[in-house]
């Protein structure tokens, strides 16, 4: 276990590329890390310079405290997991898991590396596969061997490149939990980098959000979805993607496509004089006006939308209303999009309903949404106007006390195991 | 594609196979028959000999051409395997470096290759000839290793490049997490890896040098460095009357051999070597 931390990491590539443009990140011992983002966000390579594969062109390394900017991989002690495996071919799986242990020469007896291998292939349940040539192994199998690899050493922390990019989309749910209750269980310091919002939502005590380089926000899952920062990580995470409509600034009302929205006082002060602002509502904020009771609905705002298309999907369903947007915000949302690898072809609103309601396709529907849960953008610097630093810091301080509640768990367990 | 042909397309390329074959196998055999007939025995127009003889043998490997042949092989094996050797060695250094690292004059590197394995052999004889007896070089075995060198080293790295091609870096890097140094990754993780490409590039490259006629012939004067290809062409017969035809052919069996064992005992590893670098196992 050991604490990482980067300060003001820059990578300039031979071809003066400026991949990594000063990133800074403290990562806690024992805490689950995941660095995501759209491709080409420079994720990978500020895992890779961590690992020590890519040189560092400035600013600091420290692993405990320690700048390691220029020890080579081997000594800096890390354990990490390739996006293709990385596996030894001509070697068995028991061999490849035993690896890194027989290059610490006279540091373990065959009987001890047995052992470990033992330990390691029995907590991946690879126990019937240790015979085998990694080529006869299926996906899910040699990702875990990849694993054993690096759990079967004292590695100080885990580094994860895209792990579960190359299984298909089961297996990969099923490693995800895998990767998450190992974790749990060794409370070993965890960097995980993934282009996907999911994985980094699910298995992160907190995620670090980065585009072209710039390190956007680092917050709980719940932090980022609740409390983005800007328009860039509100757009990045929950799935399907938070909507985003132009809205005109009239008195004190906000004039959406869809509706006519009251303005707080609080959310009048904080727009100043701007008129023309980019209001983001997620999916799930919107309701079936039918299905609320009358107290609720009247304390949101309630509009018709023409329901294009709906998609049910048993538990929810979702329902696309086409609107015309602003031409100045849609090229602001054109430029979000690609920043996203992002192809949107129409603009429209997702709302996710309950799996109860009686929408249907080509309907006119009324839907109803809370104000107050509408998160408002300077269409501009693309700031998010309505964040709460105090909302944001309360769930970062309850996420904190979840993680350690959970690691003393881990180590009660261990203990307990152990006695 | 599918995998099974029709009764009619198994027919066709039955044929091709036997036309093929018996197109590449003919002078072998012819060559197979004439080393076993009696001089006497050589213009009588039939291809099989009357009565097995192996004189032809006993001329080469204990009689008259004993000295001549026998030295000859001895440089053969010698100056081949040597030029293997070098060529193998810098080869796999160079098709590393290309293979792994970004460096300018990549490019310039296996063009010049390629541009030295078309160049015709003959036309540098003669100046190599002139040089070598300048510097001392000419009838030595490292005159002709040299000339060697330039024939094999071309295949050699381009086969060797597009074989390290293919093998995946990660795995290399993977070493290096798992703590290993530069050298250790290397030796561990690539060379087991490397082998075969190696293996299959040494074989192709002793071939090539074995099957040398033009340096053999041009730049070398006695047995101190005469190799087999060219020596066959001082065998002498019994007397000047009688052609030398038999001695030949029995010395171009006794040189053959070795290269056909060779390739049967390793086709399936030529195969591999020479598709991995193309197709993606």
């Amino acid at each position: 276990m050991a604490s990482i931390s980067l300060k003001d990491i820059v990578k300039v590539y031979g071809d003066g590329y400026l991949a990594v443009k000063g990133v800074s990140l403290d990562i806690a011992e024992g805490e689950f890390v995941i660095l995501v983002g759209p491709s080409g966000c420079g994720k990978s390579t500020l895992l890779r310079m961590i690992v020590g594969l890519e040189d560092i062109t400035s600013g600091d390394l420290l692993i405990d405290g320690e700048r390691v900017n220029e020890e080579a991989p081997r000594k800096r002690r890390l354990a990490m997991v390739f996006q293709n495996y990385a596996l030894y071919p001509h070697l068995t799986v028991f061999e490849n898991i035993a690896f890194p242990l027989r290059l610490e020469k006279g540091q373990f007896t065959e009987e001890q590396i047995r052992e470990k291998v033992r330990f390691a292939a029995e907590t991946l349940e690879l126990q019937d596969h240790l015979d085998r040539k990694p080529a006869n192994l299926s996906g899910g199998q040699r990702q875990r061997v990849a694993m054993g690899r690096a759990i079967v050493r004292d590695a100080r922390a885990f580094l994860f490149d895209e792990p579960l990019s190359n299984l298909d989309a089961k297996l990969r749910g099923q490693m995800r939990t895998e990767i998450s209750r190992l974790q749990r269980s060794l409370g070993t310091t965890t960097v995980y980098v993934t282009h996907d919002q999911t994985e980094a939502m699910t298995l992160g005590d907190r995620v670090a959000v980065l585009r072209k380089g710039e390190l956007q926000q680092i917050a709980s899952p719940r932090g980022l979805y609740e409390q983005p920062v800007n328009l860039f990580v509100a757009g990045f995470i929950g799935s399907p993607p938070m909507n985003f409509l132009p809205g005109e600034v009239v008195g004190d009302v906000l004039r959406l496509p869809i509706a006519d929205v009251p303005l707080s006082p609080g959310l009048r002060e904080r727009l100043g004089d701007r008129e023309l602002v980019i209001v983001g509502i997620r999916p799930d904020h919107f309701s079936d006006a039918a299905l609320l009771e009358d107290h609720k609905r009247d304390a949101g705002v309630t509009f018709d939308a023409a329901v294009d298309v709906v998609e049910w999907l048993g538990s929810e369903q979702y329902a696309y209303i086409p609107f015309d947007t602003h031409p100045d915000v849609a090229s602001k949302l054109d430029e979000l999009d690609r920043d996203l690898d992002g192809e949107s072809m129409r603009t429209q609103l997702v709302a996710a309903l309950s799996s109860e309601s009686k929408v249907r396709d080509g309907d006119t529907h009324q839907l109803w949404f809370d104000p107050a849960r509408m998160l408002v953008f300077d269409p501009e610097s693309w700031t998010n106007l309505t964040y709460d630093e105090d909302a944001a810091r309360a769930l970062d301080e309850q996420n904190e006390q979840d993680r350690k509640a959970a690691l003393d768990r881990a180590a009660a367990r261990l203990a307990a195991a152990s006695a | 594609m599918t995998g099974t042909l029709t009764g009619r397309q198994r027919f066709w390329w039955a044929v091709i196979a036997v036309v093929v074959l018996v197109w590449a196998l003919f002078p072998v055999v012819s060559i197979f028959a004439t080393s076993f007939k009696l001089p006497s025995q050589l213009n009588l127009g039939l291809f099989w000999p009357k009565t097995w003889s192996t004189s032809n043998y006993e001329q080469i490997l204990v009689g008259d051409a004993q000295t001549l042949f026998l030295s000859s092989l001895r440089n053969s094996i010698g100056i081949s395997l040597i030029a293997t050797a070098i060529a193998v060695v810098l080869a796999t250094l160079a098709a590393y470096a290309i293979g792994r690292l970004e460096f300018p004059g990549k490019r310039l590197i296996l063009t010049a290759a390629l541009g030295v394995s078309i160049f015709p052999a003959i036309s540098i004889v003669t100046p190599l000839f002139n040089l070598w007896r300048n510097i001392g070089l000419y009838d030595t075995w490292l005159g002709l290793i040299i000339p060697y060198l330039s024939l094999t080293l071309p295949i050699s790295i381009w086969t060797l490049a597009a074989f390290f091609r293919q093998i995946p870096w990660e795995l290399e890097q993977a070493a290096q997490v798992d703590g290993a140094t530069n050298w250790q990754a290397f030796r561990k993780a690539i060379v087991p890896l490397a082998a075969p490409g190696v293996f299959t590039t040494a074989l192709i490259a002793f071939f090539i040098a074995w099957n040398d006629f033009v340096y053999g012939i041009s730049l070398t004067s006695t047995d101190r460095a005469r190799p087999v290809p060219a020596a066959l062409a001082f065998f002498t017969g019994a007397s000047q009357f009688e052609e030398p035809t038999g001695a030949i052919s029995a010395a171009a069996v006794v040189v053959t051999i070795p290269v056909v064992i060779l390739v049967l005992l390793f086709q399936r590893q030529i195969v591999a070597g020479l598709t991995q670098g193309a197709v993606k196992g």
